[in-house]
């Protein structure tokens, strides 16, 4: 019989990690629910909208990666696919932040 | 010319996947990138409203912000449940996967259910999405627009794992099909962790 190739092999160990114990699911959505709260907690602060919204989005960003890696096992897949697959929606995402600039401008006018 | 058939020699005769898994899961995480950047335009254009206008609406009061954590707190938990149906389904255990799935789809409607109570009350204040009596006109049009599509996710989500658990009853589905549904039901998870804080919190009204 032939020998297994280096991509089989790297999919047989990714497989195996899938198996997992069900305490670290526990674990992680205990923690979103933590992180939940404190967005709430922070949305009565009366803070300027511009730093709320950086707080809050950072706070997201994370709930995000812990869904992503451990509810959607993308921690546990190839290093090809999590690269590809998120790299790809970062830079759509970010080139999307090329408006913001312009949102702030229209309130420094003044525009009613 | 020769008759001759070519015979498998083993489990590594054929050339495995690039990705290291299914094409049905690769399909599903292709899906999800597409949408991925739908909500994402949705929510850069709300946030953009939301920055550039001093006069945006106020108009979720603690009882809204409660409404909106205890739907958040049935999406995380749907996740959760998810998850373990897919552990389940992984192990063979298929009563287990169904139960899951079942607390799954409760999880969703319950969501459901809260979100348009939620609509219900905005309607009744005079809130539509051409207008509203708070401030500028187009939080109503972006608010609709994004949590509607947003609940129309989860909807065809609970439908989806409708179907995923009467094809596990009569056996018909395998866990990789239970897999790639979870993953959807992820990201309309997902997506509600950043419309949650965007929509809801940024516009709580501090009395």
């Amino acid at each position: 019989m032939e020998p297994p190739n280096e991509l089989a092999l790297e999919a047989e160990a990714i497989e195996a990690e899938r198996h997992h114990s069900k305490t670290q699911f526990f674990v992680v959505w205990g923690g979103l629910l933590v992180l939940t709260a404190i967005e709430v907690v922070l949305a009565y602060q009366n803070m300027q909208p511009v730093k709320m919204l950086v707080i809050l989005m950072g706070l997201s960003l994370f709930k995000a990666a812990l869904i992503i890696a451990y509810f959607m096992h993308l921690k546990f897949e190839v290093p090809r696919m999590k690269v590809l697959l998120m790299a790809s929606l970062v830079i759509c995402l970010c080139l999307m932040n090329v408006f913001f600039p312009d949102a702030l401008r229209v309130v420094e006018l003044g525009v009613k | 010319m020769a008759d001759v058939a070519l015979q498998p020699t083993g489990a590594h005769s054929f050339e495995p996947p690039l990705f290291g898994t299914y094409s049905k899961k690769v399909g599903m995480w292709l899906f999800i990138l597409s949408d991925s950047l739908t909500f994402g335009a949705l929510l850069f254009a709300y946030t953009y409203g939301r920055i550039s206008n001093p006069n945006w609406p106020t108009p979720f009061n603690s009882g809204s912000i409660v409404n909106a954590t205890v739907m958040t707190g049935f999406l995380l938990t749907s996740s959760l449940t998810m998850v373990l149906a897919v552990a389940a389904a992984t192990r063979g255990n298929r009563q287990g996967t169904i139960g899951w799935l079942v607390a799954t789809m409760v999880c969703g409607l319950m969501f459901v259910i809260l979100h348009a109570r939620e609509w219900g009350h905005l309607f009744e204040e005079g809130m539509t999405p051409m207008k509203n009596p708070w401030g500028a006109p187009q939080f109503g049009g972006t608010f609709f627009t994004l949590t509607g599509l947003h609940m129309l996710h989860v909807t065809i989500g609970v439908i989806y794992l409708g179907v995923i658990t009467v094809g596990q009853m009569r056996n018909k589905f395998t866990a990789n099909d239970v897999e790639v549904s979870g993953l959807y039901w992820h990201f309309v998870d997902l997506v509600w962790m950043f419309i949650f804080p965007m929509v809801y919190l940024m516009s709580t009204r501090i009395v």
